[in-house]
């Protein structure tokens, strides 16, 4: 089944997985900007780094069929430096206008500090500023759900902000109904450890539906699974789903809320394409 | 899926992750200090535990809830980047 995986972190993948992706039937990719595992030194870092995954990224990808997007912000974990996060954040609008580049993301919060607040503050505005969709990162383990909850507080605060527009990634048991509830589109990240496996993500689109919702491998430097996508796919077959449900997950529902960024084309040669249109 | 479609499907994989914790339980006994089973992730793990015995639907979201940070306002201060997969309220309020 062909698919998109909407949050993939392919600056630290092989070219063998980028293969093996596209033998799965991936034909989007979405990259969100990320911490590199390490601190950057300084803001002209995140310009090279801007480059690398809107450009060498996409000719990567190109070269085994797949599309490639990005996302660009400084992530909620150095954007705890306010100074750093700053300088970055003004480096970011002369990117916005690159043809694959659609929005602002991954932002949100870490250790959910007030620096971290303060700096996704700035990227919403900034995101407001330019008319762009926004990818958000939500904390990991035990920060997760006051982490959630602080986000959403901040984007409902700010009347700019359509939720229709803003994708709120990694959410899990205890947080995707605040996520769908405020009318937020709601990302399942397939992690073999630390986030959503496969199941336990089926078992959420059995429990909450499959509108405003999305799954990724947000596949990335460390204990993750390139491959996350068409195990999820795998995964709701073994159940009997119906191949309808399953596709609307895996490339509908990517293709509805990325179609609000014009720059964003449907990968050519699918069969449904021409029926996909508008935001649920 | 039925049931017995779930039980067959899955009771396997949940046999042998209920052995993995039972086994991580009986090597932190064999460790060389106490550090291990006085591990504050321990106790919480063990306290969210109790919810297998549940007859309610949700104990995935409750367990969730039992390891998560139950403040509500931002830190000022940052003292680690990581994240432990319990929350150690001494580190938060």
């Amino acid at each position: 089944m062909q698919y998109i995986d909407m949050h993939a972190h392919m600056i630290s993948r092989t070219t063998d997985d980028y293969r093996a992706m596209a033998m799965t039937g991936c034909v989007a990719i979405t990259e969100p900007a990320f911490w590199a595992g390490w601190d950057r030194s300084t803001p002209e870092c995140f310009e090279d780094y801007f480059r690398q995954i809107t450009d060498f990224e996409a000719a990567r990808a190109a070269d085994v069929g797949i599309r490639h997007y990005a996302w660009l912000c400084i992530n909620p974990k150095e954007g705890h430096d306010r100074t750093m996060a700053k300088e970055v954040i003004a480096r970011i609008p002369k990117f916005l206008d690159h043809p694959t580049v659609l929005g602002v993301g991954e932002i949100g919060l870490n250790k959910n500090t007030t620096n971290e607040l303060a700096t996704f503050r700035d990227h919403v505005n900034l995101a407001m500023e330019h008319d762009q969709l926004i990818l958000i990162h939500t904390p990991h383990l035990e920060d997760k759900k006051k982490g959630t909850r602080l986000i959403i507080d901040a984007l409902l605060a700010d009347s700019r902000v359509d939720p229709r527009r803003v994708l709120i990634d990694h959410t899990e048991e205890h947080t995707i109904e605040m996520v769908l509830d405020a009318g937020f589109w709601a990302g399942l990240t397939l992690y073999p450890v630390t986030k959503a496996t496969p199941a336990r993500a089926a078992d959420l689109v059995e429990q909450f539906g499959p509108q405003r919702m999305v799954v990724s491998s947000a596949c990335d430097w460390g204990d993750s699974a390139p491959m996350g996508v068409p195990t999820f796919v795998l995964e709701m077959r073994q159940r009997g789903h119906d191949e309808s449900l399953i596709h609307r997950i895996v490339f509908e529902n990517p293709t509805s809320f990325l179609s609000q960024c014009p720059k964003f084309e449907i990968p050519l040669g699918q069969e449904s394409a021409g029926a996909i249109t508008g935001v649920d | 899926m039925s049931g017995s479609d779930i039980v067959d499907r899955y009771f396997l994989e949940a046999r042998s992750r209920l052995l993995d914790i039972a086994a991580f339980l009986d090597r932190l006994d064999r460790s060389s200090d106490s550090a291990g089973p006085e591990d504050y992730r321990v106790g919480a793990l063990l306290a969210a535990a109790r919810e297998l015995h549940s007859k309610d639907f949700g104990r995935a979201k409750r367990i969730q809830n039992l390891l998560s940070d139950t403040t509500t306002e931002p830190i000022e201060t940052l003292t680690g980047n990581g994240a432990f997969g319990a929350w150690r309220q001494s580190e938060n309020v």
